[in-house]
């Protein structure tokens, strides 16, 4: 194993780690207030991606189809809000993830009609093209340090929001006592749609920062989704503390993981045919071990925001 | 009449053994191995609803129970084990074992957080059959024939198929029934209202749900075990998330905890996926949309509309 | 003096840095019907969880006669004797009251690792169960779904499952809570009835039915117990009337009036 190599696949997983932060934090504090387990989330993410694709086109540069993007997310969020998730509220678990299944169905149809099966890209912006030298003789592309950076930003400003602001309060309040918030006379929809938007545009930031080196296509939301309930599972339902760790651990395991696995396999005396067969399922199978003995030992996460 | 409760069973199994009869006029394979499909995904949602439907377990990865049975037919026949009773047991074998495994972890947890580890360790099925490069790896496994009985390749006539697969589904169907009847039936019922009061009376549901959880599991290989079977072909698709959703709207779509309507949610979705797939290669703009429809406004499935439509014109 | 069937030593726990369980120590002994009064707030919920297993004290022991069951889980103390009921009645709702009650009975004969054969079939199971609806006298009911039952036979079936696990001490969680005066009456009477046979805990917040029914009293006042006593001993402590009786008896007084 060398150093080099260790160093940019730790700089990888950190970078995946941010992206399914952004992702998870959306997903947990949507369950976490409001007790809704959205499967839909995962194509917020897909919509931010396309977006970027068609607003880079429209303006000729990502930096210019950002907020428009973002806006475009967040409108998208809003509308499914109101037409569908609002409607699902109050209903079991079971109900939720059914009709946000057929949303995905949907979605994930409807953006072939829009932008055709192909995979599309976004060109990485001029002024983050190229690599730097992080250490002697290392070098790592720009785009993605500026992927960790405002992912890390995001993070921070999010920490800062939840905990000093007035919605922060209400945030933290109905994710540990959803009842007691409604009692203190909050508009409660309003909360949630607030909530609900905020979500779905982190998801949709996520999605627009990774198309320029992601291909960007139909059903690219699901896998991502699914890291993400891992994260949100991991770090405890409703703690963005919990999403935050859980998002780094989760990312650092899985891309050091796939890179090392054979490696480390031959080191423990295997042979390096059974470990390049062998290699690549164990490290597949990682993430969710890990989640599973996370689990085994704090069944409601590592940081749970209540006694569920 | 439709509310008696063994009428609409026996007319399902009725009409199911009446399909081929309907080939011998038509002379349509193609309606064949519909219907082959149908009850074998049948088989797989009856399973699931023994879980969901009787003990609330919300198992967001059942599809890799399929895929399970499926591979562990189509590995054994790549490695030249081809009989029937080496591929069954081999299939239930391992679905019971990762049932075990990751039924005795995913059931410490609760609620949403049982949904979202059963997903986890379905896509966990579905990465690791996908990198076993020796079996065909993403592109899947293709099995020379179907399970030889006894040596011979009876099952390779697919009227002959059809037939044992709807027997199989007969015999899912009464085993389930039965289980949900009995001792163990009741318990599971019971932790599924109330887990406390199951406590209070002296029952810890955990070991019972993780025995339904490996029962349905089994049942889930034993379907993936016919699929590969019929398609002879396997593939990681097989347990994919969206396979496991799909098994979840069929049990909702045709009345969850009533097992025939596990069948006719099964025969409601393929039938439609047919039928809407006719009209446009788009068809699940209209389906997903039709979920969340069904999900608002029709609550207990097509059994509960038909109980409820029944109910308007006797009363 | 006869041994006790349920004992507490020392109970003990904190929620954060609030005391909500202070130092408890009582007893039922056989033939009995022992009640734990207190104001809102005085913990019994809370002691009721420790007692039944729903809760872990953070120090002292639970002894069912004189098996030391403070580290047990719910079912196990089930098993071993503990019937309860529970404050918000909860019975299987989607089940008959039949099958509520023999599912108890069930709990207590032979395995239910039985996979095959109706249940609904098992005539040992039956009788049984419509034995205990009987002594309550629910038997007419027994096959309408407990969910549809009034509030005062969910409180009778309660009882049924109680009695179906034959259990050696029962606790009752506020039995008399929203029960009308009719069915009160029914309840003290069976409660009479059955202490020969089945001693009892009882947390109740009715007075009235308490100086009833109650054999000795203890008296829970923000975790702690502050007396035990015959009921006319608890009536005339001084200590009782000024922390609780007096305030109690005042907005009872109010309700009479």
């Amino acid at each position: 194993m060398n150093t080099t190599l260790f160093l940019i696949q730790c700089l990888n997983g950190l970078q995946l780690g941010v992206l399914l932060f952004l992702v998870a934090a959306g997903l947990t504090l949507v369950f976490g207030v409001m007790d809704f387990i959205n499967l839909a989330h995962g194509v917020q993410y897909m919509l931010g991606a396309y977006l970027a694709v068609t607003f880079t086109a429209l303006t000729g540069n990502l930096f210019l189809a950002l907020p428009l993007a973002l806006m475009a997310a967040l409108a998208l969020g809003l509308v499914l809000e109101v037409v569908v998730f609002r409607h699902l509220y109050d209903r079991d678990h079971l109900e939720q993830v059914l009709a946000t299944f057929g949303i995905i169905l949907f979605l994930n149809q409807g953006v072939k009609i829009v932008w055709g099966a192909a995979p599309l890209s976004v060109p990485v912006p001029e002024a983050l093209q190229g690599s730097i030298a992080i250490a002697q003789g290392v070098l790592y592309p720009v785009y993605r340090l500026a992927i960790i950076g405002s992912g890390l930003a995001v993070a921070l400003a999010l920490h800062l929001v939840i905990n000093h602001t007035r919605v922060g309060m209400l945030i933290r309040a109905g994710s540990t006592n959803a009842p007691m918030v409604s009692a203190l006379g909050v508009d409660i929809r309003r909360l949630f749609m607030i909530v609900f938007g905020f979500g779905a545009m982190l998801a949709g930031f996520a999605g627009i920062m990774i198309a320029p080196i992601l291909s960007v296509e139909p059903g690219m939301g699901d896998q991502i989704l699914i890291l993400a309930f891992v994260v949100i599972v991991i770090g405890g339902i409703g703690s963005i503390r919990g999403a935050f760790i859980a998002a780094i651990l989760v990312g650092l395991v899985d891309t050091l993981g796939r890179s090392f696995s054979v490696d480390i396999l031959r080191s423990f005396g295997m042979g390096p045919a059974n470990a390049r067969a062998v290699g690549p399922a164990i490290s597949s199978m990682l993430i969710y071990v890990l989640m599973a003995a996370v689990l085994f030992f704090r069944p409601s996460g590592l940081f749970p925001a209540k006694g569920r | 009449m439709l509310r008696s409760p063994r009428l609409i069973p026996i007319l399902l199994f009725a009409l199911l053994a009446a399909v081929p009869l309907a080939g011998l006029f038509i002379r349509d394979g193609y309606l064949l191995s519909l219907f082959t499909r149908v009850m074998i995904l049948a088989i797989a949602a009856i399973s699931l609803d023994l879980i969901l439907g009787f003990g609330a377990l919300v198992s967001f990865g059942h599809a890799a129970f399929i895929g399970i049975g499926a591979y562990a037919m189509g590995i054994l026949a790549s490695h030249g084990q081809e009989g029937l009773l080496a591929g069954l047991v081999m299939a239930l074998a391992a679905s019971a074992l990762f049932a075990l495994i990751t039924g005795a972890i995913s059931l410490r947890t609760k609620g949403v957080y049982f949904i979202m580890i059963t997903l986890a360790f379905g896509q966990m099925a579905f990465y690791t059959a996908a990198s076993l490069r020796a079996y065909g790896g993403d592109d899947g496994l293709t099995v020379a024939r179907r399970s030889l009985v006894f040596g011979s390749r009876l099952l390779e006539n697919d009227r002959v198929f059809y037939y044992a697969v709807l027997a199989s589904l007969i015999g899912v169907y009464l085993l389930c029934r039965m289980i949900v009847g009995s001792r163990f039936g009741r318990v599971l019922q019971g932790a599924k209202q109330n887990p406390q009061r199951m406590q209070a009376i002296g029952f810890n549901p955990y070991p019972y749900q993780l025995a339904a959880y490996v029962i349905a599991g089994m049942i889930g290989g034993f379907a993936g075990f016919l699929l590969a079977n019929q398609t002879e072909f396997v593939s990681p698709a097989y347990m994919s998330w969206q396979r496991s959703g799909e098994l979840i709207v069929m049990v909702i779509m045709g009345g969850i905890g009533s097992l025939h309507g596990a069948v006719i949610g099964a025969a409601a979705f393929l039938l439609l996926e047919e039928w809407l797939s006719g009209f446009t290669e788009h068809w699940k703009v209209i389906f997903g949309p039709m979920l969340v429809l069904i999900v608002l406004f029709m609550r207990g499935g097509i059994l509960g509309f038909l109980a409820r439509i029944s109910g308007a014109k006797n009363g | 003096m006869a041994e006790p069937v349920l004992s507490l030593k020392g109970l003990r726990k904190n929620f954060g840095g609030l005391r909500v369980t202070d130092d408890v120590s009582l007893e039922v002994r056989p033939g009995e019907i022992h009640a734990v009064i207190g104001p809102n707030g005085a913990g019994k919920t809370t002691l009721i969880h420790q007692i039944s297993g729903f809760l872990r004290p953070d120090a002292g022991q639970v002894f069912l006669g004189r098996r030391d069951v403070t580290r047990l889980a719910p079912e196990k103390r089930a098993q071993s004797g503990l019937a309860r009921s529970f404050q918000i009645t909860s019975i299987l709702p989607a089940f008959t009251a039949l099958e509520n009650v023999a599912l108890a009975v069930q709990a207590r004969s032979g395995s239910s690792f039985r996979f095959f054969g109706k249940a609904s079939g098992e005539a040992g199971l039956n009788s049984a169960a419509m034995a205990k609806l009987e002594e309550v006298g629910l038997s007419e009911r027994a096959e309408v779904p407990a969910g549809v039952l009034s509030h005062g036979e969910k409180r009778a079936l309660e009882c049924a499952i109680a009695l179906a696990m034959e259990p050696k001490v029962m606790l009752l969680d506020e039995p008399m809570a929203g029960a009308g005066h009719d069915e009160g009456q029914r309840l003290i009477s069976l409660m009479q009835r059955l202490k020969a046979k089945i001693p009892m805990l009882l947390v109740e917040h009715d007075m009235d039915a308490v100086f009833r029914v109650a054999d000795r009293v203890s008296v829970l006042v923000y975790g702690r117990i502050i007396a035990t006593g015959a009921p006319d001993e608890i009536r005339a402590d001084r200590a009782v009337r000024e922390a609780y009786l007096g305030e109690e008896q005042a907005t009872g007084d109010a309700r009479h009036a």
